[in-house]
């Protein structure tokens, strides 16, 4: 009897063990990309991003340097880029809507206006069209 | 055979419940990890308070000094009994303690504190104004607040501060003849308003405008007091014990970890102000029904279209200086119902709570977030957090150490 209860209460704990490790940490996904230099997803580009100012602080208003490139190492001209993102242990979406603002010229593009105002992993996306192609690209950042 | 079986259960058992209570303890001193949690809240991560490039005079004492006065000038009201400070009393951490708050008729919603306002992007509890010195002129036409136009507004300031006012901004513009009108007012008011020449109207925001930007310039001052938590944190932070009041007791700092771990309140109280600055439908009770506030949704064609905003011509800023109203979200669907968090510095001390003072006391506060109901209108982002007796009265004590 008391081997079984014994048994019984090591389940218990692990179970409450691994609920409030699940629930209290909100851990990072395992294996998340933290890359931020990356393949679209259907590899027409290859993209690369860099906050303008290195030590930009949580939720306060920064822009980010988008770098394209074919896969060849072309720097892709002229493209249009449509920003989103969010956190997913969250459910919400960005707090500010940014935009690229300047296409700076050597596939460079700024995009202004990001705000990130939670410590987490957050999401950012963009949705890229040039000479008639589209693709997309999800970063994973993590907020301090 | 029994009796090996049943002391290695024991033992097995003790061993974990010492491990329990070797963990507890540790955590009792904070691990690193709620320790830096613990210095993001605490005054000690306070930035030095953002530039207001819209507002010329933010950070000139002069204009601080007339702000002060205007924040307490009754004269400004439409009954000559409202100021600023009849519904934020400084001995009251700036608010006044209402659900609802009167001035020359009741507002519907709640008065907010003022300490660290200046930290904000968007201000009221559903940012319709973009900066302190815009926010600081809604109240003065608001018929239930001073109930004032800003033709009189100007008047008054010609009469009573003339002299500071020059000095601080030029020349007062001839406003003899003009009677009460305002663009916002009653018919009579918004008659006289359409009655005056554009130069005239130029004339009078202007003056209007410069009021509201001496007002900011005091409330930059205005700056958020040291608690028990931040002694707290300070002391540990600096690898001390932390003595008298600074000690947290152990129900307390267990009330912290809730707060950044199991009661998730840090996802939108963060930052030494306790706030995201951002807006969240939290499923609070709406006062009246049917729903009539909408919150964010409502405030976001507010801001845009606002003359007084920092793209408009009464702002000092160039507009690239405006980001944070040129990308501003507008997701309608997402903002409904969606009210910015407070700080919750001193919060114990002033109930009741929420934006029309819907929440009578703490204890109840915790109970709405453990419950987690659906809003009545939009989606509301909390989910139920199943807390013990034990947890909630932690987390109260947590509170009040704020
Ligand atoms: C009749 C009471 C009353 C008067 C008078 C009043 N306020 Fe308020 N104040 C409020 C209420 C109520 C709110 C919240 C209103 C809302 O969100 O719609 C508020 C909000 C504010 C906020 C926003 C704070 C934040 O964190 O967003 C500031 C700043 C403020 N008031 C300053 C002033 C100034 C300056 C004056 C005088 C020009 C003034 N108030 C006059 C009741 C009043
Ligand atoms: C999803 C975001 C969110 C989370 C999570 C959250 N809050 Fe809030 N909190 C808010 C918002 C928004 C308000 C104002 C709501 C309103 O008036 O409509 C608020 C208001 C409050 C107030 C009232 C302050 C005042 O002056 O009226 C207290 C106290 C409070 N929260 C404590 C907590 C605690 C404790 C937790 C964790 C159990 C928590 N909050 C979790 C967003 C959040
Ligand atoms: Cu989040």
């Amino acid at each position: 009897m008391k081997k079984i209860l014994a048994v019984f209460g090591l389940l218990v704990l692990a179970v409450v063990a691994f609920v409030v490790y699940k629930m209290y940490l909100q851990p990072l996904p395992e294996g998340l990309d933290l890359a931020t230099t990356r393949t679209t997803a259907a590899g027409h580009f290859e993209v690369s991003i860099a906050p303008e100012d290195p030590d930009y602080q949580r939720n306060t208003l920064h822009a980010w340097i988008a770098t394209i490139t074919t896969p060849d190492g072309t720097p892709v001209e002229g493209a249009g880029i449509a920003i989103d993102g969010g956190m997913p242990q969250h459910g919400h979406g960005l707090p500010t809507s940014p935009q690229m603002t300047e296409d700076l010229g050597d596939g460079r593009y700024r995009i202004e206006g990001v705000r990130f105002h939670m410590r987490g992993w957050w999401e950012f996306k963009l949705a890229i069209t040039a000479d008639g192609v589209s693709d997309n690209i999800t970063f994973n950042l993590v907020m301090k | 055979m029994m009796k090996p079986l049943a002391l290695g259960a024991v033992t097995g058992l003790a061993v974990i419940a010492a491990a329990l209570g070797y963990f507890y303890s540790q955590n009792n001193g904070l691990t690193e990890a709620e320790l830096e949690t613990a210095r993001t809240l605490s005054l000690a991560s306070l930035p030095p308070l953002p530039a207001d490039p819209s507002n010329a005079v933010a950070d000139n004492p002069a204009a601080a000094s007339l702000g002060e006065a205007l924040f307490n000038e009754v004269g400004l009201s439409a009954n000559g009994e409202v100021a600023c400070a009849t519904c934020h009393l400084e001995s009251r951490q700036f608010q006044d303690d209402l659900p609802l708050s009167q001035g020359v008729g009741t507002t519907g919603r709640r008065a907010m504190p003022l300490r660290g306002a200046a930290y904000a992007t968007w201000l009221f509890w559903d940012g319709r104004k973009d900066s302190l010195w815009s926010q600081a002129i809604g109240p003065m036409e608001s018929a239930v607040e001073h109930g004032f136009t800003r033709s009189q507004v100007a008047a008054y300031i010609a009469a009573h501060y003339a002299e500071p006012y020059k000095a601080l901004f030029g020349p007062l513009p001839d406003l003899a003849g003009i009677p009460a009108a305002s663009p916002l007012g009653n018919d009579a008011q918004q008659a006289a308003w359409a009655a005056l020449d554009a130069d005239q109207q130029d004339a009078i925001n202007r003056v209007f405008s410069n009021a509201g930007k001496a007002i900011e310039a005091f409330e930059r001052t205005l700056m958020p007091l040291e608690n028990r938590f931040d002694r707290f944190v300070a002391a540990r932070v600096a690898g001390e014990t932390p003595t008298g009041d600074a000690a947290l007791t152990p129900q307390e700092i267990a009330g912290f970890q809730i707060f950044a771990g199991k009661g998730q309140c840090t996802n939108c109280h963060n930052g030494p102000r306790l706030t995201d600055e951002f807006f969240h439908n939290t499923g609070i009770a709406s006062p009246q029904d049917p729903v009539t506030d909408h919150g964010r949704a409502s405030a976001i064609a507010q801001v845009e279209s606002d003359e007084f905003n920092c793209l408009g011509p009464y702002s000092d800023a160039s507009p690239e200086q405006c980001g944070q109203l040129r990308f501003m979200s507008r997701d309608l669907h997402l903002f409904e119902r969606a009210y910015k968090p407070p700080s919750l510095r001193g919060v114990a001390d002033r109930p009741p709570y929420m934006h029309a003072g819907q929440i009578a006391t703490l204890p109840l506060v915790i109970e709405h977030y453990n419950r987690a109901s659906p809003a009545i209108s939009g989606h509301s982002e909390l989910t139920s957090l199943g807390l013990s007796t034990d947890e909630k009265a932690a987390l109260l004590a947590f509170l009040q150490t704020l």
